[in-house]
C-alpha cells in the first residue's frame, strides 16, 4: 500500500519539476534513528515517524545507537555512511547508562554524524535542561508525551535542511540559532526579548534567508489537523513567538 | 444490539473515560495514529503498558518492602511509570505518579507506601475500563462496523 503512495508521488513530481513550481519530492524517505529505554514510547514515536512517511530504525539505549552508526569504542568505523544515511537522531534525554545529553555530545563529536541533526524529547520542561541541549547542538527539544504536530515540525524544517543548495543556509541557520540562545543563556533564567534573532548586533541577520524566528510562523504541518496551541508546543517556538509577537 | 447502537455506546463510554480522567488528549492522539494498515495500535500499546506497569509495580512493591529504602530506586520506577502512563494518556496513574514522586523526595516510606496503593488502584481501574472499551470495539468490527472517529465527532 505504501510502495503505491511512493509510486503515484514520484510520477507526479517528474511532472511538475518541469514546470519547476513546486520543490521535487525526493523518492527517498527520510531515515529516523529514534533512541528511548521505554518500549512503549519506542512504540509511539516509532508508529508517529512512520505515519509521517520516514524510515524508523528504533533502539534502546545510546549505547545501541553508537553501534548502529558505527561510533562505538568496540568497533572500527567501518561503516559506509552513504549506505547508512541517518538523516535525524532522535532521543529521549532520561536513560540509563548514556544519557541523550551524553550521546548528543558523542554525535556532535564525530566528524561523520555531527551534522546529522539530534532532536532530545523530555518528559521534563527544566529551562535549563533545553539550553544545555541546544548549546551543545541539538537541533529542538520535544517535551513529552511526543504527538503528531511535534514530529510533523521537525520533519518540516529536516526535509529544508537535507534539500541540495541549501546546507549553506541550513549552516547559518543553525549558527544564528546557537548565536541567538548563546545570548538569551546570559540573561537568567528567562530569555529577554531583545535576544532575538533580529537583534542589530548579531553579525549573521540576513532577511532574506529563512531565519529560526519563521519556524514558528510556519504551520507545524500543512495536512494534519492542527490545533491552534500547537506551534506552542515547543520550548523553542514558544520563545520564538514572544520574541515575533 | 444493532451496529449503530454499539457505535453510540462505545461513544458515550469513551466520553465518559475522558470526562472522569481515565484518560487524556494522548490517548485520542494514540486513536488518531490508528487505521486500516494499523488497526490494532492502540490495544498494542496499551498491552505493553499494563505489562510494564506490572513489572514496574511489583518493582515497586518489593522495594519499598526492603528494611533500608533506596529512593533513588522507587524514584527511578515510578518516573518510569509516569512516563509510560503519559504517553498512552493514562491521565489518573500519572497524577498518582507524580504525588508517589514527592513522597521519593521527602524519602517518606509510609507516604510512598501509600502511594503505591494508590498507583495500583489506578492502574487496576483504567486496565478495566480499557478492557471494556476494546471489548465493545471487537463486538462493533463483529458486527460489520467500524469504531468511531472521536475527532469527527467534535469530542
Amino acid at each position: 500500500m505504501a510502495r503505491n503512495g511512493f509510486t503515484s508521488r514520484r510520477r507526479r513530481s517528474e511532472k511538475i519539476d518541469a514546470f519547476d513550481l513546486t520543490p521535487p519530492d525526493h523518492s527517498q524517505e527520510v531515515h529516523v534513528l529514534a533512541v528511548d529505554d521505554s518500549i512503549i514510547d519506542r512504540k509511539v514515536i516509532e508508529r508517529l515517524l512512520r505515519i509521517s512517511c520516514c524510515k524508523v530504525t528504533a533502539v534502546d539505549s545510546g549505547r545501541r545507537a553508537l553501534q548502529f552508526l558505527g561510533l562505538d569504542d568496540e568497533k572500527s568505523s567501518s561503516v559506509d555512511f552513504d549506505t547508512l544515511k541517518v538523516d535525524l537522531i532522535i532521543t529521549d534525554y532520561c536513560m540509563p547508562g548514556m544519557t541523550g545529553y551524553e550521546l548528543l555530545k558523542k554525535i556532535k563529536e564525530s566528524s561523520t554524524f555531527k551534522e546529522i541533526p539530534v532532536v532530545i524529547m523530555s518528559s521534563e520542561n527544566i529551562m535549563a535542561r533545553i539550553d544545555r541541549c541546544l548549546e551543545e547542538g541539538a537541533e529542538d527539544f520535544i517535551v513529552k508525551p511526543v504527538k503528531l504536530a511535534d514530529v510533523q515540525r521537525i520533519k518540516d524544517y529536516m526535509a529544508r535542511e537535507t534539500k541540495p543548495g541549501n546546507d549553506q543556509e541550513s549552516g547559518i541557520n543553525k549558527r544564528k540559532l546557537r548565536d541567538s540562545f548563546d545570548m538569551s543563556s546570559v540573561s537568567p533564567p528567562s530569555i529577554s526579548p531583545s535576544s532575538s534573532s533580529s537583534s542589530p548586533s548579531s553579525p549573521l541577520s540576513s532577511p532574506s534567508s529563512p531565519t529560526p524566528s519563521s519556524r514558528s510562523t510556519l504551520p507545524s504541518s500543512l495536512s494534519a489537523p492542527s490545533s491552534p496551541t500547537n506551534s506552542l508546543d515547543s520550548p523553542i517556538t514558544r520563545l520564538k513567538m514572544t520574541n515575533t509577537d | 444490539m444493532d451496529v449503530g447502537q454499539m457505535r453510540r455506546q462505545w461513544v458515550e463510554y469513551t466520553k465518559s473515560l475522558f470526562m472522569e480522567g481515565f484518560l487524556d488528549s494522548q490517548f485520542e492522539q494514540l486513536q488518531q495514529l490508528q487505521d486500516e494498515s494499523n488497526p490494532d495500535f492502540v490495544v498494542e500499546v496499551v498491552s505493553l503498558f499494563f505489562e510494564d506497569s506490572e513489572r514496574l509495580l511489583n518493582d515497586l512493591t518489593r522495594a519499598l518492602d526492603q528494611p533500608s529504602v533506596d529512593f533513588k530506586l522507587v524514584d527511578s520506577y515510578v518516573h518510569q511509570l509516569k512516563g509510560s502512563s503519559s504517553s498512552i494518556g493514562a491521565s489518573r496513574v500519572k497524577n498518582a505518579c507524580i504525588a508517589f514522586r514527592n513522597f521519593c523526595e521527602e524519602q517518606n516510606v509510609e507516604g510512598c507506601r501509600r502511594c503505591l496503593q494508590q498507583v495500583k488502584q489506578e492502574n487496576l481501574l483504567v486496565k478495566n475500563k480499557l478492557e471494556t472499551l476494546f471489548r465493545m470495539e471487537q463486538q462493533i468490527v463483529a458486527a460489520g462496523g467500524s469504531i468511531p472517529n472521536m475527532e469527527q465527532i467534535g469530542f
